[in-house]
């Protein structure tokens, strides 16, 4: 299908599931026309709460909604619900509740509103909280399933989502499996090690696909992989991985410090087994430029996530 | 069946017991918060032996109203409280702090049966009413939502957020009590960071507002009593006037007792000051 926004995906899921969970009930901090929640808004007015630009308030009130029953959906862009980490440790981690944080408008994907409005941390900050789930998927069929499973899972859960449009990484036949790091990407000829596993997250997946391509056609194995879930984190397939891979090259819109780079590093540090990982994504902020002259800045195009297959980090 | 209506023969007689609990549970910890815990007692002993409904044998019970302690560092009363209504035996007020105690230095929900909301970290449990009292509204459940606020707390703007949120949704289910003694660690609410005038500010934030002495049992019962009653859409504050350290001589106005824990000598003292107290 045509290319979509995790973002709009999203959106659709949340207005069909409400249609069979009553208890589903959506907040939003004024940003509702972005993070794709007008529809539900539209549809049930009565279990839809506008918080006003207050997002503090908004997670602590989704605390109170989930301990009596609710599953509330809360959205805003990533980087404002993250301004809030310490609200979202108290009142989703520590307490345990069955709050759905949803930050849109994830990286430098976002383009020309620049730095304030990207999300680039904030993997980092939920990954350090226990009990949390951190998700991101990568395509319109991810995102449906993701979000399915999100709303039946009991605790807190924070799932990322593009601004920008992604396109299909998954044929129709895709199963998504929380907690798993799926193959999307096998070259024809399957070598005895590869060139280099790229894992990815997000946004670059499909500038992954491309990259992966690119090689194969000048006669390198390259596989790619998609990390849905980041925490918790599927280290033994990242273990596996590197078993049969002369690299890893782990790809985010995202900083690289407590992020998905990050992940990878530690599931095979602490494994014990040796492989090196090259890490593309923002060691600094962000800037204003279209999507695309920004993805290509920052190294998250085919082109240049192909070079990085190709050698280890200096 | 909830046991919350029955009242005590004297409650004035029973807040004495709380305090001696206060008191000697924070001895026995070596460190605690005698007193934001001493100031809350009359307002916390009111609430729960007149008007919440809960059920100590089912904490979890549908129907019960629901309280936030979000001034979590006075939990020491509010396991006073508990105790004495049934949650757990007295005698288990010793293990206040202690490894694998549910009484948790801050509360905390996951590890005690009765606790709604897991505080400490200032500023946020009313929001949490607010969700619990939203939710209350949706379900068309007739039960009530208190949470009680620090002075000091009121300087965390996510307070100023939620008070700014309930009555858009109508929350007159949602009682706020701002336990008013006008100390903070670092000196005089006045002081560090004015918080006034209180009253006028949450009226302007259209709340309906009362202020209280918060140690007259029979004011914070009127004025728990009218705040219940409210059927206009208007969520209810209680700005209660308290003495920090109330009940005890040494403690009275006396920052130094915010964050420390009595000596058994003090802690002597203390309990003799609160058994011949008035």
């Amino acid at each position: 299908m045509a290319a979509k926004a995790t973002r709009e995906s999203f959106g659709e899921t949340i207005l069909e599931l409400a249609a069979t969970n009553e208890n589903l009930v959506v907040l939003d901090a004024d940003l509702s026309k972005s993070t794709m929640t007008q529809p539900f808004m539209k549809k049930y007015p009565a279990r839809h709460f506008e918080m006003g630009i207050a997002e503090q308030n908004m997670i602590g009130v989704a605390a109170g909604l989930a301990l009596s029953g609710k599953i509330p959906v809360l959205t805003s862009f990533a980087c404002f619900l993250i301004g809030r980490v310490e609200s979202i440790r108290v009142s989703a981690a520590y307490n345990q509740t069955n709050m759905k944080l949803v930050g849109t408008h994830a990286g430098i994907g976002i383009g020309e509103d620049g730095t304030s409005q990207m999300g680039l941390e904030d993997v980092a900050a939920m990954r350090a909280l226990p009990g949390m789930t951190v998700l991101q998927p990568a395509d319109h069929a991810e995102t449906q399933q993701a979000v399915r499973w999100m709303i039946e899972h009991k605790g807190p859960v924070y799932i990322r989502l593009t601004r920008q449009k992604m396109p299909d990484v998954h044929g129709p036949d895709y199963k998504w499996q929380p907690n798993k790091i799926d193959v999307v990407y096998e070259p024809a000829k399957k070598p005895a090690k590869y060139q280099a596993t790229i894992i990815a997250s997000g946004g670059p997946v499909p500038h992954a696909v491309e990259a992966a391509k690119l090689l194969e056609a000048k006669g390198f194995a390259v596989r790619v992989a998609n990390a849905s879930t980041l925490l918790p984190f599927d280290g033994d397939t990242v273990a596996r991985i590197a078993k049969d891979s002369q690299r890893i090259v782990a790809v985010e819109d995202h900083n690289v410090h407590g992020g998905l780079g990050s992940a990878v590093c530690e599931a095979i540090a602490e494994r014990g087994i040796s492989c090196p990982v090259v890490r593309i994504g923002l060691r600094s902020f962000g800037e204003s430029a279209t999507p695309e002259e920004l993805y290509e800045k920052y190294g998250l195009t085919a082109p240049s996530i192909a070079e990085a297959c190709l050698k280890n980090p200096a | 069946m909830p046991t919350s209506t029955a009242a005590p023969t004297d409650l004035k007689s029973l807040t004495k017991h709380l305090r001696h609990d206060i008191i000697r549970m924070i001895e026995a910890a070596g460190n605690g918060h005698p007193g934001g815990s001493l100031s809350i007692i009359d307002i916390l002993a009111v609430l729960y032996w007149k008007f919440l409904k809960h059920d100590p044998k089912q904490p979890a019970w549908e129907g019960r109203d629901r309280f936030i302690l979000s001034k979590g560092h006075a939990c020491p009363a509010l396991y006073a409280v508990m105790a004495h209504r049934g949650y757990f035996p007295t005698a288990d007020l010793l293990n206040l702090r202690k490894l694998g105690s549910p009484l948790q230095g801050h509360p905390d929900r996951l590890r005690m049966p009765g606790i709604e909301f897991s505080t400490g970290s200032l500023g946020q449990g009313l929001s949490v009413g607010v969700g619990m009292a939203l939710a209350a509204k949706a379900d068309k459940k007739d039960c009530k939502t208190v949470v009680v606020l620090g002075d000091g707390e009121m300087q965390e703007g996510q307070c100023w957020e939620a008070f700014m949120s309930a009555p858009k949704f109508k929350l007159d289910n949602l009682i706020a009590i701002v336990d008013h003694n006008n100390g903070q660690i670092d000196g005089p609410v006045t002081e560090v960071m004015n918080i006034e005038p209180l009253t006028d500010k949450l009226k302007t934030f259209n709340w309906e507002v009362q202020a209280v002495d918060g140690h007259d049992l029979d004011a914070v019962e009127k004025a728990l009593a009218k705040a219940w009653a409210a059927k206009d859409g208007r969520p209810q504050a209680i700005v209660a006037k308290t003495v920090k350290g109330k009940g005890v001589s040494f403690m009275e106005h006396n920052i130094a007792w915010h964050g420390n824990a009595p000596k058994k000598e003090d802690a002597d003292k203390a309990c003799m000051e609160i058994k011949n107290g008035r």
